[in-house]
């Protein structure tokens, strides 16, 4: 086990399956001289040389047909979109394309694609470096679309997103690059995609929950323990294809079920979370499920004081409500 | 002086008389094929086909300088003759108009002219205008990363040229100098849309400069004249030496697709014009010219390939249709 914080994980994890696997390639902007970004890919170039690590001209859709391309054609691909705010004009390349590759050909062909992405908001990127787009995404069959909270999961999925044989969408929150860190195994582990994970085990109530704020619900958790509410985290991990059954057995155990997420409420992953605890467990439920989502703006402003009231609108919002929904 | 070399334009080209009678017989097939899907249509056996008429030569042409089995092909949906040439039969291009079980680009589930067949490196299309263009970009990126010997053909409508992913795919075969061929099958018209509306250019081929390689205008009803367009581009895909851009200007005399009616953009007159420069008319006269073709093997090539062609519809009506409990089946890999 090694420590280290999700953005080196990935980092991490992207490098040893690069090393072993020539077929692995990395696109994106800015990916090769300037390393990325956030540096992901720093030193890259010069290891794995331009073939394999390929600075593209800025065009989100090319790139990501591009990287369909090499997909069809014996690479696996690894298409980095700089912010995930800017994958939209790849929408048809993901949608039309990867996700019906399979399906349109009836199984003739497959496109083994890995999009890489930072999204979430909370680091001051305003409304073009915060958002949250997964929920578009994993209404999409034959798209499987993957969040990790954690560095270990972080590297576990990416490692079997490279080995899945379908496209995967692979969101990083950026948040969570640095401001979470823990331990990570230092072999080649990997972590199932479709799989939850109950985080934190608890008697009163299921908090299900993704990305970063899988880390602010397990704080309220503790908290709650001092109130004598036992809270159930569960990560969800991957959006597509939803782990119901982990999900639905902890809601079950709990009989109280909420549902925390960072992108706006409305038609976001938390209505399609709810509404399978409704369909599936609602005999099993003490009190109705409620919804946590980001208030319906079109996206996290700049100003501290507005990015804060997007992310908590009021004091303790979740410890509030996990104790409020155990009460009831 | 000496006396000059008489060679004919063909053996120019590296082709014979077999080369001639079997590109003729394709023209042939995707037209005779053309009208008989139309005729289903009509009789209500097919919802929707998409014509080729006018078309076939460039298509023929162009496709004719491909490798099967090495080479890579993008066609879009009005590439019969495309398709033929890398090695579709006309039974399977009826399974696709009847949308059966055992139709190879889909199994039914895409609109006829969808093509895909893995086993003939023909890629599997989408109705999206240009989404292609990218892929032939990225394919031709992996097979020369892999060392493969392979050349990639895309083929698209002056439509396409509007759209950004064409761009963004021509641009990133120039900066890479990929093995990829840029087809473009000028009718000059997107459905209804004229040329004139869609580009303040007059050849498509100009755009090539932008990118860095060359754009070629050819005759796209001079058989031959593709076929050394893209005998050339070929060349200079497989020495390394990038891309290339080839300008066909031909004309659909038939509508977009069995749904459209092209009276209310485009005049008999103009239609009619354009029918007299047909591309199998002016190669069945080059090939008499030559001595390949009499009116008795024409007349016996027409009887076979109509005979091919009655018999696909034939047994393509009688295969099964897809089995509905198939529906959900290839969304994602299916492990055993």
């Amino acid at each position: 086990m090694t420590r280290k914080n999700l953005l080196t994980a990935v980092r991490d994890a992207l490098h040893d399956e690069m090393a072993q696997d020539e077929r692995i390639v990395l696109l994106g902007e800015d990916v090769g001289a300037r390393g990325g970004v956030f540096r992901l890919s720093d030193g890259w170039l010069e290891e794995f040389g331009p073939e394999r690590v390929i600075d593209t001209p800025l065009a989100e859709s090319g790139l990501v047909g591009v990287a369909i391309g090499m997909a069809l054609h014996g690479l696996l691909p690894v298409a980095e979109i700089q912010f995930a705010d800017f994958i939209h004009p790849a929408y048809d390349q993901i949608v039309s394309e990867a996700a019906r590759i399979r399906y349109r050909s009836n199984g003739d062909f497959a496109c083994p694609l890995v999009i890489r992405t930072p999204c979430g908001g909370g680091v001051h990127g305003a409304l073009y470096h915060s958002q949250s787009i997964e929920a578009t995404y994993a209404h999409v069959p034959g798209l499987k679309v993957v969040m990790p909270s954690t560095p270990a999961d972080a590297a576990g999925l990416l490692r079997s997103a490279l080995r899945d044989p379908d496209p995967v969408l692979f969101l990083e929150h950026k948040r969570a690059y640095r401001a979470v860190t823990g331990d990570v195994p230092d072999d080649y582990a990997t972590t199932p995609i479709g799989r939850a994970d109950v985080k934190r085990g608890g008697t009163d109530l299921s908090v299900i929950t993704y990305g970063y704020e899988v880390h602010r619900c397990l704080e309220a958790a503790e908290r709650l323990d001092a109130d004598g509410v036992s809270a159930e985290v569960v990560d969800v991990r991957t959006l597509a294809p939803l782990d119901v059954e982990t999900i639905l057995a902890s809601v079950r155990r709990t009989s109280k079920a909420i549902v925390v997420y960072e992108d706006n409420r409305t038609y976001g992953a938390g209505a399609e979370i709810a509404a399978t605890i409704a369909e599936h467990a609602f005999d099993d439920l003490d009190a109705a499920v409620v919804r946590i989502g980001g208030p319906d703006v079109p996206a996290m402003p700049f100003a501290s004081p507005l990015e804060h009231a997007f992310l908590e609108p009021a004091p303790d919002r979740l410890f509030h409500a996990m104790r409020d929904l155990a009460a009831a | 002086m000496s006396a000059p070399v008489t060679r004919t334009p063909h053996e120019g080209l590296g082709l014979d008389g077999t080369d001639l009678v079997a590109i003729y017989r394709t023209l042939l097939t995707a037209r005779l094929l053309d009208e008989a899907a139309l005729r289903q249509n009509r009789m209500g056996r097919a919802p929707f086909v998409v014509p080729v008429a006018g078309h076939e030569g460039c298509q023929v042409g162009t496709a004719w300088a491909m490798r099967r089995g090495t080479d890579i092909w993008l066609p879009y949906y009005r590439d019969v003759g495309v398709v033929l040439a890398a090695g579709v039969t006309p039974y399977e291009i009826f399974l696709g108009v009847f949308a059966k079980a055992d139709d190879p680009a889909s199994g039914g589930r895409q609109m006829p002219s969808h093509w895909g067949s893995r086993r003939l490196g023909i890629i599997t299309g989408s109705s999206p205008i240009a989404t292609q263009v990218p892929h032939a970009a990225g394919i031709a990126y992996a097979a020369r990363l892999r060392g493969d010997d392979t050349v990639v053909g895309c083929w698209f409508g002056d439509g396409a040229t509007s759209e950004g992913d064409w761009h963004e795919g021509l641009n990133f075969a120039a900066v890479h100098r990929l093995p990829v061929i840029f087809v473009c099958e000028n009718n000059h018209y997107a459905i209804s849309v004229p040329q004139s509306m869609q580009m303040a250019v007059a050849d498509v081929a100009d755009r090539a400069a932008g990118y860095g390689f060359p754009g070629v205008v050819v005759d796209g009803n001079d058989v031959l004249a593709c076929y050394a367009a893209m005998r050339t581009a070929h060349e200079r895909a497989r020495a390394g030496e990038g891309p290339t851009l080839i300008e066909c200007k031909t004309y659909r005399y038939l509508p977009h697709t069995s749904d459209d009616d092209d009276k209310s953009y485009r005049s008999r007159e103009e239609v009619e014009e354009a029918r007299h420069h047909d591309a199998i008319d002016a190669f069945a006269a080059y090939l008499r010219t030559h001595g390949v073709l009499d009116d008795d093997r024409d007349e016996t090539i027409r009887q076979e390939v109509r005979a091919e062609i009655e018999q696909a519809i034939a047994a393509a009506w009688e295969a099964a249709d897809p089995d509905p409990a198939t529906l959900s089946r290839h969304v994602f890999e299916e492990r055993t």
